[in-house]
């Protein structure tokens, strides 16, 4: 479970986040839905660690983010914005040096990266060099190096970025089966389709804030709209940044 | 500590499989100080013969009025050319190197036995020409005392007597510090290797890391950066090892070939100078390392660092400067300071002498310091929040 509590960041004079508080729980898929420049990414580096907030306090699994960062990242897997990968070393590789990092021991480290290989469909790709990888195969190797400790937390940064019809649907499996595992999923998109597909609540972040928070039927409700497209639009008050 | 050792590793696997890290810390970095080596010493040699055997073409004015003179310069080397019409402006208009002029009282001083005087015109502010107007001198000074000892000999003297100081020098060089005095430049070298042999590695694991957008998520494990900042220092300190370690391999193999005994020096580098340098600069290189991957931390992409590692890269070459340039008196103090404590400990080792225990004492400590100073520091870089966003 991941409590986020009055959350602030400043760059200079821009406040990226300003006072954004939501819960994601488990066995749940929450979905971050803003356009582009709404402080999607800022509020997940600092979930994972990444950055420090100004003001504010991030609890994973009941740890303080700020207090406690290499606890927080032992139950954190995180898919970031930024998701390069070696490229002279193979996909297995890469996956292995992230467990080792994560303090697995040698056995875990192959047992784990086997399982996780076998589940992503990665077989005829884990011996290769990445270099040469499709967007799909990278995306693949990222999620398998973020799952590799098998953590309870998931925070995934616009996963469907690059990604075609054929392996966003795959990915949506995964989230499935991870929501089912009792697994505490968040992720992030500025893709309204994308997030009404798959999220049991959404938080809707627009200009650093938090304008509306709970499930598709709530949402619908509150804005008073039949569609969810439209109830996003008249929640965030402009359709600027929603296109996919 | 088990993190230090993963990251360690998987950039040394890494690296191995990067065809121009390899290229520069295995062929590049320790190649570039024997070759120039070899061709510097070349140079030297060629000319030191040329000078010995070549014959000297000068320009004569007046050859006609001392043919005794002409005989007994062209015995010595000397092979006159037809004179200029105008000897100074040729020699100013760089068409002449150096002009021989016979006057034309010549002849007849000569015969009365007075001084005759020999005009010899050249330009002091052109140093190619020198060595051939010294050549010329002694040839001319040579047949002075030749025919002034033979002047004495007829009038029943001895030529002894015009003789009243004899000097003789008696240089007390070992001939390994002249070669040494020749090779000052060689310290800077063995630097310079550690620099290039490291230079990719430093900045592929930080700069190049961040720009393919890697780094931010090898931070999100959980391990301190400092871990991660020691791992990948120690897979780029491998790599200027590496380096350094193959240079004296090659200097050693060079110093074989380039026949130096002919310019009267001995080149010894054996096994103990190699484990004495190697001991000088682990540290050296080390500290070398870090500013490498501190410099690179500041930059923003791989070009950026690339540019500020060529400007560091020149560093090494003041104290090499200094010691060619000034005839400094090496001090225990001097020691102390990084990079000049190890290119003079070096240079005295060229020179056959023994690195007294103090000084290399002195040299590993303070270095040491320096490398834990530069440590602290880059890891506070790292720690910074800018570190870890790529874009």
């Amino acid at each position: 479970m991941i409590e986020v509590m009055d959350l602030a960041k400043r760059f200079g004079a821009i406040a990226a986040v300003d006072g954004v508080s939501f819960i994601a729980r488990d066995g749940e898929v929450t979905g971050l839905l803003g356009p582009n420049g709404a402080g999607k990414t800022t509020t997940l580096r600092i979930l994972y660690t990444l950055m420090r907030a100004d003001r504010g306090r991030v609890l994973v699994d009941g740890i303080d983010a700020a207090e406690n960062e290499l606890d927080v990242r032992r139950c954190l897997g995180v898919l970031p914005d930024a998701r390069g990968l070696y490229k002279r070393l193979t996909a297995r590789e890469n996956i292995e040096y992230f467990a080792r990092l994560q303090g697995l021991s040698e056995e875990a480290v192959r047992q784990r990266t086997n399982a996780l290989i076998d589940v992503l469909g990665m077989r005829a790709i884990a011996d290769r060099r990445v270099e040469g990888f499709s967007q799909g195969e990278r995306v693949k190797t990222a999620l398998a190096r973020a799952l590799v400790h098998d953590p309870k937390n998931l925070i995934l940064d616009e996963p469907g970025n690059g990604l075609d019809v054929m392996a966003m649907r795959a990915l949506r499996e995964l989230l499935r089966s991870l929501r089912g595992e009792g697994r505490c999923v968040l992720f992030s998109s500025h893709i309204m389709q994308e997030v009404a597909a798959l999220c049991d609540r959404i938080v809707i972040i627009a200009r650093g804030h938090v304008v509306a928070q709970g499930t598709p039927d709530e949402l619908r409700e509150r804005a008073n709209e039949a569609s969810l497209e439209e109830a996003f639009v008249k929640l965030i008050g402009s359709s600027e940044g929603l296109a996919a | 500590m088990r993190a230090i050792k993963v990251v360690w590793l998987k950039e040394l696997r890494e690296s191995f499989r990067d065809r121009r890290a390899v290229i520069n810390a295995v062929l590049l970095a320790p190649l570039i100080g024997p070759v120039i080596f070899v061709m510097i010493t070349n140079i030297v040699l060629n000319r030191e013969f040329e000078k010995a055997a070549k014959p000297l073409p000068v320009p004569v004015v007046g050859a006609e009025r001392a043919p005794n003179l002409m005989q007994g310069l062209a015995e010595m080397g000397l092979a006159p050319l037809p004179a200029p019409s105008n000897p100074e402006t040729a020699v100013r208009d760089q068409t002449a190197e150096v002009v021989l002029r016979i006057p034309s009282t010549f002849e007849q001083d000569w015969r009365e036995g007075k001084p005759a005087q020999v005009e010899i015109i050249y330009d002091s502010s052109r140093r190619d020409a020198s060595s051939q107007v010294e050549r010329l001198n002694a040839m001319l000074e040579m047949y002075g005392k030749r025919s002034g000892a033979m002047r004495l000999m007829v009038r029943g003297l001895s030529p002894t007597l015009s003789t009243s100081i004899v000097v003789a020098r008696r240089d007390q060089a070992t001939p390994q510090a002249r070669g040494a005095l020749l090779f000052a430049i060689l310290p800077y070298f063995f630097v310079l290797t550690g620099f290039i042999g490291s230079m990719s590695l430093a900045i592929d694991t930080t700069a190049g890391e961040r720009e393919r957008q890697s780094l931010e998520p090898l931070l999100l494990n959980p391990v301190p950066r400092t871990h991660i900042l020691a791992g990948k220092l120690g897979a780029t300190w491998v790599f200027s090892i590496l380096s350094l370690c193959l240079s004296i391999i090659a200097f050693a193999l060079a110093s074989r070939v380039v026949p130096t005994e002919k310019l009267g020096m001995t080149f010894e580098l054996g096994f103990s100078f190699a484990a004495t340098v190697l001991m000088l600069m682990l540290p050296l290189l080390l500290l070398v390392v870090i500013l490498q991957t501190l410099v690179s931390a500041f930059a923003k992409t791989y070009r950026e660092a690339q540019t500020l590692l060529g400007l560091l890269q020149l560093i090494p070459v003041v104290p090499s400067i200094l010691l060619t340039v000034l005839p400094l008196k090496p001090q225990l103090w001097m020691y102390a300071v990084p990079l000049l404590g190890q290119q003079l400990a070096i240079m005295e080792l060229l020179r056959g002498e023994v690195v007294q225990p103090a000084q290399m004492s002195v040299s590993l400590f303070v270095t040491s310091i320096a490398v834990v100073v530069a440590f602290m520091y880059t890891a506070r870089v790292y720690k910074t929040e800018r570190l870890g966003v790529s874009g």
